[in-house]
């Protein structure tokens, strides 16, 4: 049967299973509107095309889907940028879906024209722009081939209105072509014998875990091996969750801001298992100092990782599932005492630790807020100072339960990826920390969320700063604070309640614990704007130049 | 150290920008790039010269084989293999220097295209060692313009380094 482009698009992310899209239409897109109006997909209105994109991303992140966002072409798709590079970065599987102008025009600088291809080159895991009406289903299919297996990332798929427009003889291809796209799932299994053996052997293992444990949902096998070998578990900022944090194995975060425990296990370990991570500069810091005595073994899907940013020992190229499972069937459970206990030692003797004086501590925001809060509930957090608490002093117990936006760091993040938690899994409850600062970047999506009815929980620390900014000059900058304080900044309460949610003020330790467990309780979404202490530092923190385990405190 | 590496790709639109996109958002250096269509019309080789040590390399080879259109990449520096290169050279020469020059052009095997008053332009074909050393003994009469056409290499003996004819299976439905 004849149908057009657009609405073999449609018929396509049925096939594909897509039950939800976020987006933005415009002129360009129209004809993929026309059609989707007739789906059973469900369509999400934004505020604006970046909130598409942070919410597809967040839904992917919390179900291990396929976000799906779309928009029009020229401005709807330079909205989108900030969203892909934040999906790219932190390998979120991903089909960004964009209009662009009739093909007799591409290149024209036409109406509301731009390269968005060209655009998102480096910052997509692949892109297409279709040009001829019967590429659609093979690339619809590659897309979302492309985004969710090997090393999940966006892939955006450009398509020209007159395209959208054309008839074409719609059948889903069941089996695509991709030549240079062989992604290594199995470990090399001589690797693999070797690796068991180094972390047999070794006295002091410490496993260094990413995104890619939770990516590849191995958190299973990871609590396996830490246990087998008497390993104690750092996490990347993408990784917590992924490992009990209340396990006697559980080290918290590692790197500039992680636990002095964490780092200095690193420091001490004689093997270091990276698992699903990337050695970060933010991870790593000065990296002569980075696990000095230890033999590294890296664990992870992308080959370009593995001798990036450190030398490694020992490679293992494949799915992190794949890898643990194999790596094992070598090995027996064996004790370590002596290992045991030193960790032990380093987390009563270098604790988090922050002084209560009376006023609202972020820090103690986070301990309420992890001792109210549902076990399975999703945690989400903006960039800043308030990321960097939540990531120390927030304890998970599930993956996908901490949505962060870890490797492009983009404020702005938390509202919009908080509505596609919400709306991927409706029966968790959603949290969001989130700063005065980057609520005010995408704020708009509460109107979004407001009209999908979610019962989010936002806390936003308000310290009517950009305190991270703060704390860089302090340190950086001899303490000449500029261009961080807001002298206006809206009453957040009053705002929600003009969106029609629920809004409270809290200024006090006793407010917040008198309001919370209604707060968390409540079916309505709500904005708790908790007025911190303005001075307050992240710390540990690791200063520019330092080895991790010399962090101030 | 100069690599050469042979890398088949998609001939898809757009590949050579992914390509030079790549070298240059990861800081890598390209000595030289050709790029033309195999015998294979959906497939194209980019005969790429770099200079790194093998770290770079590696990483430079891996990442380039991230790019879902590359299909095969071979680094045949340490093979025996052909190459070869077409340079064109527009020099001076004055009615004095012309016997001269065509005495040059004789004995590195070169060849004259084109003819004007003052100059005289030149093709020459061959490694990069001899395109080199011709255009050193030009350079005392004045080269007035110059193009390279990047270098294309082969394997020798029966080995490819790469097949042209990759089974690309038509997308089923
Ligand atoms: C889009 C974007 N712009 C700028 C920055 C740089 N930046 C990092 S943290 C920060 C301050 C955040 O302030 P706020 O949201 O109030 O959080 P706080 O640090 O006060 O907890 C800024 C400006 C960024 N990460 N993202
Ligand atoms: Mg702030």
């Amino acid at each position: 049967m004849e149908i057009t482009v657009a609405e073999a698009l449609v018929r396509c992310l049925e096939q594909e299973n897509v039950e939800i899209i976020f987006g933005y239409p415009g002129g360009a897109i129209l004809p993929v509107y026309d059609a989707l109006n007739k789906s059973v997909i469900k369509h999400v209105l934004v505020r604006h095309e970046q909130g598409a994109a942070h919410m597809a991303d967040g839904y992917a992140r919390v179900t291990g889907k396929v976000g799906v966002c779309l928009a029009t072409s020229g401005p709807g798709a330079t909205n989108l940028v900030t969203g892909i590079a934040n999906a790219y970065m932190d390998s979120v599987p991903m089909v960004v879906i964009t209009g662009q102008v009739a093909t007799s025009m591409v290149g024209t600088d036409a109406f509301q024209e731009v390269d968005i291809t060209g655009i998102t080159l480096p910052i997509t895991k692949h892109n297409y722009l279709v040009k001829k009406p019967e590429q659609l289903p093979a690339v619809v299919k590659k897309a979302f081939l492309l985004a969710s297996t090997g090393r999940p990332g966006p892939v955006l798929i450009d398509l020209p209105k007159d395209v959208a427009q054309t008839k074409i003889n719609f059948k889903y291809p069941k089996k695509v072509a991709l030549p240079g796209y062989k992604p290594t799932i199995k470990g090399h299994s001589a690797m693999v014998q070797q690796a068991a053996k180094i972390m047999m052997r070794s006295q002091r293992p410490v496993i260094y875990a990413g995104g890619g444990v939770r990516i590849a949902n191995a958190a299973p096998e990871l609590l396996q091996l830490a246990e087998t070998i008497c390993a104690p578990v750092t996490h990347t900022l993408m990784g917590l969750g992924s490992f009990p944090g209340d396990h006697p194995l559980f080290l918290g975060m590692l790197g500039l801001h992680g636990t002095r425990y964490a780092n200095q296990a690193v420091t001490e370990c004689d093997c270091l298992i990276a698992v699903g991570a990337r050695f970060d500069d933010r991870v790593v810091s000065k990296i002569s100092g980075f696990a000095p005595s230890a033999k590294i073994i890296h664990i992870d899907i992308d080959p370009a990782e593995i001798g990036k940013n450190v030398i490694t020992q020992l490679p293992i190229v494949g799915d992190v599932k794949n890898v643990l499972g194999a790596l094992l069937t070598h090995m027996e459970k064996k004790e370590n005492t002596s290992w045991m206990e030193r960790i032990r030692r380093l987390k009563e003797e270098m604790p988090l630790h922050y002084k209560q004086d009376g006023n609202l501590k972020p820090q103690y925001v986070i301990e309420k807020l992890n001792e109210y809060k549902e076990d399975s509930a999703i945690v989400v957090t903006d960039v800043g100072q308030h990321q960097m608490w939540a990531a120390l002093y927030m304890r998970f117990n599930e993956p996908r339960s901490f949505l962060s936006s870890g490797g492009l760091g983009a404020m702005g993040f938390c509202l919009p990826a908080a509505i596609g938690a919400q709306l991927g899994a409706p029966h968790r409850q959603v949290i969001l920390v989130v700063g005065d600062g980057g609520i005010q970047m995408t704020m708009q999506e509460l109107g979004t969320a407001a009209e999908q009815k979610l019962p989010l929980k936002i806390f936003i620390l308000n310290n009517n700063r950009l305190g991270m900014v703060r704390q860089l000059q302090e340190f950086y900058c001899d303490s000449r604070y500029f261009a961080v304080d807001f002298k206006l900044n809206p009453d957040f309460a009053e705002l929600a309640r003009i969106y029609g949610m629920e809004g409270y003020t809290v200024e006090t330790p006793e407010h917040l614990l008198e309001i919370l467990p209604r707060v968390l309780s409540s079916a309505a979404p709500v904005v708790v704007n908790c007025i911190i202490d303005r001075e307050e530092d992240v710390l540990p923190m690791v200063l520019d130049g330092s080895n991790i385990d010399e962090a101030i405190e | 150290m100069k690599h050469t590496l042979s890398v088949l790709v998609e001939n898809n639109p757009g590949v050579l920008a992914r390509v030079a996109g790549l070298f240059s958002r990861r800081g890598f250096n390209i000595d030289s790039l050709a790029v033309g269509m195999t015998d294979n019309s959906s497939v194209s080789r980019m005969t790429i010269v770099v200079e790194g040590d093998e770290r770079y390399l590696e990483q430079l080879n891996k990442q380039l084989h991230k790019l879902v259109d590359v299909i095969k990449i071979s680094d045949i520096t340490r093979d025996a293999y052909v190459d070869r290169e077409l340079v064109l050279i527009k020099v001076s020469a004055d009615a004095a220097k012309r016997a001269e020059i065509m005495q040059l052009v004789d004995i590195f095997r070169a060849r004259i295209v084109d003819v004007s008053p003052k100059t005289l332009t030149i093709e020459v074909t061959g490694n990069d060692g001899k395109v080199t050393a011709f255009e050193d003994s030009l350079r005392p009469f004045g080269i007035k313009e110059l193009v390279r056409t990047g270098k294309i290499a082969m394997l020798r003996g029966k080995r490819a380094s790469s097949k042209n004819h990759i089974n690309k299976e038509e997308d089923e439905s």
